[in-house]
C-alpha cells in the first residue's frame, strides 16, 4: 500500500498538465513574440467547443475531436493574428491589453450567443471513467491519459524548437528581427505560424479540460488568471519553465486541498508569490 | 515629445508653470460634470459611481501612466478604503468625511508597507505580485466573514448626512455632489502634484529607470512615495462607494475590478490626468447602455468598441485624439 | 444650490407618485445577472417568468403586465442598488423582483425599503435578506430551510455520523452551520467539516480526502451553476462507495447535468429540495410539458420554479389589491397567501413574509435508464428554522 502522498502527487501532476497546455501557447506569445495575448483562454474556450459541437451534434469519439480542437483554435488564431494582431507587434503593451482584453469580452458574449450559458456536459467513453487501483491508490484514468499528452506534447515542442529548422528560424526571428529578415527568414509568416501553434495547444488543452472542469461561456476569463500565473513563474518563453510551473502549481492546489483545506483559496497565490519574490524571472526565465 | 514642444524655448520655471496653466477645455469639462443634475436627474446614481471609478482610474494612472508600474491588483486599496470605510461607519461614527479620512489612512498604510516590495519589481513579474497581493487580501475578506460579513455583503451601514445637512437621497443628488466633489479635490491634488519637480522625476523614471538616480532622483524612494499617494487615492475611491451605497461586498476587493479600471484607464489614455476620467465615463455609459440594449450580450459591443479605440486611436482616446489635432495642426 | 436641488427633487418625487397611479400598466423590474457566471441561471429564471405570463396571460386585476429587465453581472451590490434605483425613479416599476444571488437581493431591499416598493426575491436563499424591507416576500427557499431539513430527517433515518462538505462562503456556512445543528440536536455527531475554496475548478482532492476518512456518511453544498458538474465528475472518478458511505445534499448537488456528470456514481445520493421535474402532480406535469415547449426540450429546474411562482405571488397580490400598487398593499395581500404551485403546497407566512413549503427528500435511481431524483419522503410545512429560532 502506498501513502496517500503519492496520489497527492499524481493528481497535482495530471491537473498540472491541464494547465501546461492551455498556458504554453502564452508563454510562447508573450515571452518569444513580446506580444500580450490574454485572449489566449478564448482559444482554448474555442477548442473546447468544437470538441464539445462534435461529440453532441455529431456523435464523434472524444479522441477523434482532439484535432479538430487543436486545428480550429489554431485556424481561427491565424485569422486574428492576420487582420489584427499583427498590426499591433509594434504598438504598447498596455494597446496590447485592450485589444486583447475586448476580443476575449467578444468571445464570452459569442460563445453565449451561439451555444447558450449552460455547463456543456460531455460523455466521456466508458473507459475512460473511473479508475483503477494500483497498490492502493486510486488512478483516475482520465488522469493518466492527461499526464501522458502532456509529456508527449512538452517532448514535441521542444524537439520542434530546439533541433528543427523552423525551431531556429523562430529563434532567430525573436533574437534579432531584421537580421533575421536579412537572411531570408520570413518572419511573418514564421510569427504566424508560432502563434498559430500556441493557439492551437490552448484549444486542445480547452478540449482536454471539459472533462476536469467543465465548459461554460466564461470559460475564456477562468482560467485566465491561472495561466498568468503559470506563465509567470515558469519564466517567460521558457517550455521547460512553464512545464515545471504547472506542475508545481498543480501539485500545491491539490496538495493544499488535501491536506490543509484551511487554507483554501490562498495556497497557489501565495505560492506564486513566493516564488516570484525569490527568482523574479520565474524558474527558468532570463529575463523578468 | 514633439520637436515643436514650447518647453525647448522656455526656462525650466516658465516651463512648469505653463504646465500648471488652466485650459479652457479644463474648465469646460469640469462645469460638464454638474450637468447632470439638471439634465439627467435620473442618471445620478450612474453619474456618482461613474465619479468614483473614475476617482479610483485617477489613482492608477498616477502609477501607471506617471511613474510606469502596471498593476493588476490596484482593487487591494480600493476594497481596503471601502471595507475600512464601511466598518467604521458600522460600528464607530457615521459622519462621512472621517469615515473617508480612515479609508484613505487604512489604505495608505498598506500601501506604503507594501511599497517597499512594489519598488523592487519591474515589468510582468510586478504585474503578478500585484495580482497575487490583491487575490489573497480577497481571500482574507472571504474567510473574515464576521468583520467583513463576507460574501453576503456588509449590512448595517448606515451613513449620517453630510456636513450634517445632506441626507443621501434616493435619487443620488447627495452622492453625486459628494462623490464628485471629493474627485474634484483629489484631482486638484494629483494636477498639482503631476506638475511639479516630483512629477517630472517621476516621467523620467517610466522613460528610464536606471538612468535617474544618475540625475540624483532616487527611484525607488519616489515609487514608494507615488505608490502611497496612489493606495490613498485608491482607498478614498472605495470609501466613497461603500458610504454612497451603504454596503460593501468582496467584488471591491475582486480581479475584475482590477482589470476593468485598468481597461477604463488605457481607454482613455494613460499618463493623461483626464485619462482616467474620460476612460471611466465612456466605459460605464457604454457598459449601461449596451446591458440596457441586450442584458445578455453588452460584453460583445463593448468588446467592439475596445477593439475599435484601439485600432483608430492608440494609446488610448485622449492619446489619439491628440496626436490627430497635432497633425491637423500642422497642415 | 443643494437645497434647491431638494426642491426639485421633492417635486420630481410628487410627479412621479402621480403619474404612477393615472398609469394603467403595472411596472415590474427584473434584476439578474443575465451576463457573467449566473447567466445561466439567470436565462432560466427569467424563462420561468415568461412561462408564468404566457399560461396566465398578461393582464391581472385589469392592468397589463410588463416586465423591465436589468442585467447586474454578477454579486455587484453597488451596482444592483443603482439598478433598483434607476428602476424606481426613471422607469417608476411599481414592483422589483428576481434576484439570483444574496447580496444583491440585500441591496436592492435597502431601495425597497426606503422607495415602499414591493419586491419579490425568487432565489436568494440567505435568511436574514426578507428582514431588510418589511415589503419583500420570498417565493424560492432558504438554504437552512432545506439543509436542517435534511439534518434532522438523516439523524432520524439512521444516519449518526456526517462529515460536512461545503464551499467557503456566507452560503456555505450557513448550510454548514444548521445541518450540524440539526443532526446534533436529532441525536447525530458531526465527524468533521471541510470548507472548500470557491474559486476552485477541480474537486478532486476534497473528495479524495473525504474517501480516505471513510465516514457513515458525507453532506454536500455548492452553490448551482457549473460546480455541480465539477463535483460530479470527482465523485466519479474517486468512486465512493455509495454501500458504505451515504451522500447526502441539498438539491444543487444533484441537479441535471451534475447527474449526466456523475453516471451510475450518483446511484443512491439523498437530497432535501424543493423542486425537481419528476415530482408528481396534474399541475407539475403541465408546468413541465409547456416550459420543455418553449425551451428546446429542457427540463424546468428550481431557477425556473423561483421565477413562476414568484409571478404567481405578484398576479395573486395585484388580484387582491384591485390593481393598486402601492407596496403596503401589495404586502399585506402577499402574506398568508396559499397555493397549489409546480412544486407542491406554498404559503409566505404571514409573519416573516418568508416561504413555507414542502421539502422533499429524494434518492437518484436509473428510472428508464434515466438517472432521476425520486421523492420518497417528505417534510411538510417547512418554516425558516432561522427567523423561527430569533423570535
Amino acid at each position: 500500500m502506498l501513502p496517500p502522498v503519492f496520489g497527492v502527487l499524481f493528481d497535482g501532476i495530471a491537473y498540472g498538465m491541464l494547465l501546461f497546455l492551455l498556458s504554453v501557447g502564452m508563454s510562447v506569445t508573450l515571452g518569444l513574440m513580446n506580444f500580450v495575448n490574454l485572449a489566449h483562454c478564448a482559444f482554448g474556450m474555442l477548442g473546447a467547443y468544437v470538441t464539445v459541437m462534435l461529440m453532441k451534434n455529431f456523435n464523434w469519439n472524444f479522441f477523434a475531436t482532439l484535432p479538430f480542437a487543436f486545428l480550429a483554435a489554431a485556424f481561427v488564431s491565424v485569422l486574428v493574428e492576420r487582420t489584427l494582431y499583427r498590426r499591433l507587434y509594434r504598438a504598447t503593451d498596455l494597446d496590447q491589453v485592450l485589444l486583447t482584453i475586448g476580443l476575449a469580452f467578444i468571445s464570452v458574449a459569442a460563445a453565449a450567443w451561439f451555444f447558450g450559458t449552460t455547463q456543456q456536459p460531455v460523455a466521456m467513453p466508458s473507459y475512460m471513467r473511473g479508475s483503477i487501483t494500483f497498490f492502493g491508490l486510486n488512478i483516475g484514468i482520465y488522469r493518466l491519459f492527461l499526464i501522458a499528452v502532456g509529456i508527449v506534447v512538452t517532448i514535441l515542442l521542444v524537439m520542434t524548437l530546439e533541433h528543427t529548422r523552423f525551431g531556429a528560424q523562430v529563434r532567430a526571428a525573436v533574437d534579432n528581427q531584421r537580421m533575421a529578415r536579412g537572411l531570408g527568414i520570413d518572419v511573418d509568416r514564421t510569427f504566424a505560424v508560432t502563434f498559430a501553434l500556441g493557439s492551437g495547444l490552448a484549444g486542445l488543452g480547452g478540449a482536454l479540460a471539459i472533462e476536469i472542469v467543465g465548459l461554460d461561456p466564461h470559460f475564456a476569463f477562468v482560467y485566465l488568471v491561472y495561466v498568468l500565473i503559470v506563465v509567470s513563474v515558469g519564466g517567460l518563453g521558457s517550455i521547460a519553465g512553464s512545464f515545471a510551473a504547472a506542475c508545481l502549481i498543480g501539485i500545491s492546489d491539490i496538495a493544499g486541498k488535501y491536506y490543509v483545506p484551511q487554507l483554501g483559496g490562498f495556497l497557489i497565490y501565495l505560492v506564486m508569490v513566493a516564488v516570484l519574490m525569490w527568482k523574479p524571472a520565474g524558474l527558468f526565465g532570463k529575463r523578468s | 515629445m514633439t520637436a515643436s514642444d514650447p518647453a525647448a524655448a522656455m526656462t525650466p520655471q516658465t516651463y512648469m508653470q505653463s504646465l500648471s496653466r488652466w485650459r479652457v477645455l479644463e474648465i469646460a469639462f469640469w462645469l460638464a460634470t454638474l450637468l447632470p443634475f439638471w439634465l439627467f436627474p435620473t442618471y445620478l446614481s450612474l453619474a456618482s459611481q461613474i465619479a468614483i471609478t473614475a476617482l479610483f482610474a485617477l489613482s492608477l494612472d498616477l502609477i501607471l501612466g506617471y511613474a510606469g508600474i502596471v498593476s493588476l491588483g490596484h482593487a487591494a486599496f480600493f476594497g481596503l478604503g471601502a471595507y475600512s470605510a464601511g466598518i467604521f461607519t458600522k460600528f464607530v461614527w457615521g459622519e462621512p468625511f472621517s469615515g473617508l479620512l480612515v479609508a484613505a489612512l487604512v489604505a495608505g498604510i498598506v500601501g506604503f508597507a507594501s511599497s517597499f516590495i512594489i519598488s523592487r519589481f519591474r515589468h510582468l513579474t510586478l504585474i503578478m505580485i500585484t495580482l497575487g497581493l490583491g487575490l489573497l487580501l480577497h481571500e482574507a475578506a472571504n474567510s473574515m466573514s464576521w468583520l467583513t460579513g463576507g460574501s453576503d455583503g456588509l449590512q448595517g451601514v448606515s451613513i449620517k448626512p453630510v456636513f450634517g445637512v445632506f441626507k443621501f437621497d434616493l435619487y443620488g443628488y447627495t452622492a453625486y455632489g459628494y462623490a464628485l466633489g471629493i474627485l474634484f479635490l483629489c484631482f486638484l491634488f494629483t494636477r498639482r502634484l503631476i506638475n511639479s519637480p516630483f512629477g517630472l522625476a517621476l516621467r523620467g523614471i517610466r522613460e528610464n529607470f536606471t538612468r535617474m538616480p544618475a540625475i540624483g532622483a532616487d527611484s525607488r524612494a519616489h515609487i514608494r512615495k507615488v505608490y502611497t499617494i496612489s493606495a490613498i487615492i485608491a482607498g478614498i475611491a472605495g470609501g466613497i462607494l461603500a458610504q454612497t451605497t451603504e454596503t460593501v461586498a468582496l467584488e471591491v476587493l475582486s480581479f475584475e475590478r482590477s482589470a476593468d479600471v485598468l481597461v477604463m484607464l488605457v481607454l482613455g489614455g494613460a499618463g493623461r490626468l483626464y485619462g482616467g476620467l474620460i476612460g471611466a465615463g465612456v466605459f460605464m455609459i457604454a457598459r449601461d447602455q449596451f446591458s440596457g440594449i441586450a442584458p445578455q450580450y453588452w460584453y460583445f459591443w463593448i468588446g467592439v468598441l475596445l477593439v475599435v479605440v484601439v485600432m483608430l486611436l492608440p494609446n488610448g482616446i485622449l492619446g489619439g485624439l491628440s496626436k490627430l489635432t497635432a497633425r491637423w495642426r500642422r497642415k | 444650490m443643494k437645497t434647491m436641488l431638494y426642491a426639485s427633487a421633492a417635486a420630481a418625487v410628487l410627479a412621479l407618485v402621480s403619474t404612477a397611479q393615472a398609469q394603467d400598466t403595472v411596472k415590474i423590474g427584473v434584476i439578474l445577472p443575465y451576463s457573467g457566471q449566473f447567466a445561466d441561471g439567470a436565462k432560466q429564471m427569467d424563462a420561468g417568468i415568461k412561462l408564468y405570463m404566457k399560461m396566465n396571460g398578461d393582464t391581472v386585476a385589469g392592468k397589463k403586465i410588463e416586465i423591465i429587465r436589468k442585467d447586474v453581472a454578477g454579486p455587484q451590490p453597488p451596482v444592483a442598488k443603482r439598478l433598483a434605483q434607476e428602476l424606481v425613479v426613471r422607469d417608476n416599476v411599481d414592483i422589483l423582483a428576481g434576484f439570483l444571488l444574496t447580496p444583491n437581493a440585500m441591496a436592492a431591499a435597502d431601495i425597497s425599503a426606503e422607495a415602499k416598493k414591493f419586491m419579490v426575491i425568487m432565489n436568494a436563499a440567505t435568511s436574514i435578506i426578507t428582514t431588510k424591507s418589511n415589503y419583500s416576500v420570498r417565493t424560492s427557499h432558504t438554504l437552512p430551510q432545506v439543509s436542517a431539513t435534511m439534518g434532522a430527517w438523516a439523524a432520524k433515518n439512521g444516519v449518526k455520523k456526517a462529515y460536512t462538505m461545503v464551499s467557503d462562503y456566507g452560503p456555505g456556512h450557513d448550510a454548514e452551520t444548521s445541518f450540524q445543528a440539526a443532526l446534533k440536536s436529532a441525536g447525530g455527531e458531526s465527524v468533521g467539516a471541510v470548507r472548500m475554496a470557491v474559486a476552485n475548478p477541480d474537486f478532486s482532492a476534497y473528495v479524495q480526502r473525504a474517501k480516505d476518512l471513510n465516514p457513515e456518511s458525507i453532506f454536500v453544498f455548492i452553490p448551482g451553476g457549473a460546480q455541480p458538474a465539477a463535483i460530479g465528475k470527482a465523485f466519479a472518478e474517486r468512486g465512493i462507495d455509495s454501500a458504505k458511505t451515504k451522500i447526502l445534499g441539498t438539491g444543487e448537488l444533484t441537479d441535471d447535468s451534475a447527474l449526466v456528470n456523475m453516471g451510475d456514481t450518483a446511484l443512491g445520493i439523498i437530497t432535501a429540495w424543493t423542486y425537481d421535474h419528476n415530482h408528481k402532480s396534474a399541475l407539475n406535469e403541465k408546468f413541465v410539458a409547456e416550459y420543455k415547449k418553449d425551451n428546446n426540450g429542457e427540463n424546468p429546474n428550481f431557477f425556473v420554479a423561483g421565477g413562476y411562482d414568484g409571478m404567481h405571488v405578484i398576479y395573486e397580490a395585484l388580484k387582491k389589491t384591485g390593481g393598486k400598487t402601492d407596496g403596503e398593499a401589495l404586502v399585506n395581500a402577499a402574506k398568508g397567501l396559499k397555493w397549489e404551485a409546480p412544486r407542491g403546497p406554498m404559503m409566505i407566512d404571514p409573519e416573516t413574509r418568508d416561504i413555507v413549503q414542502t421539502i422533499y427528500i429524494r434518492k437518484v435511481e436509473k428510472v428508464g435508464g434515466k438517472l432521476v431524483n425520486v421523492e420518497f419522503d417528505k417534510v411538510e410545512n417547512v418554516k425558516d428554522p432561522v427567523k423561527a429560532a430569533m423570535k
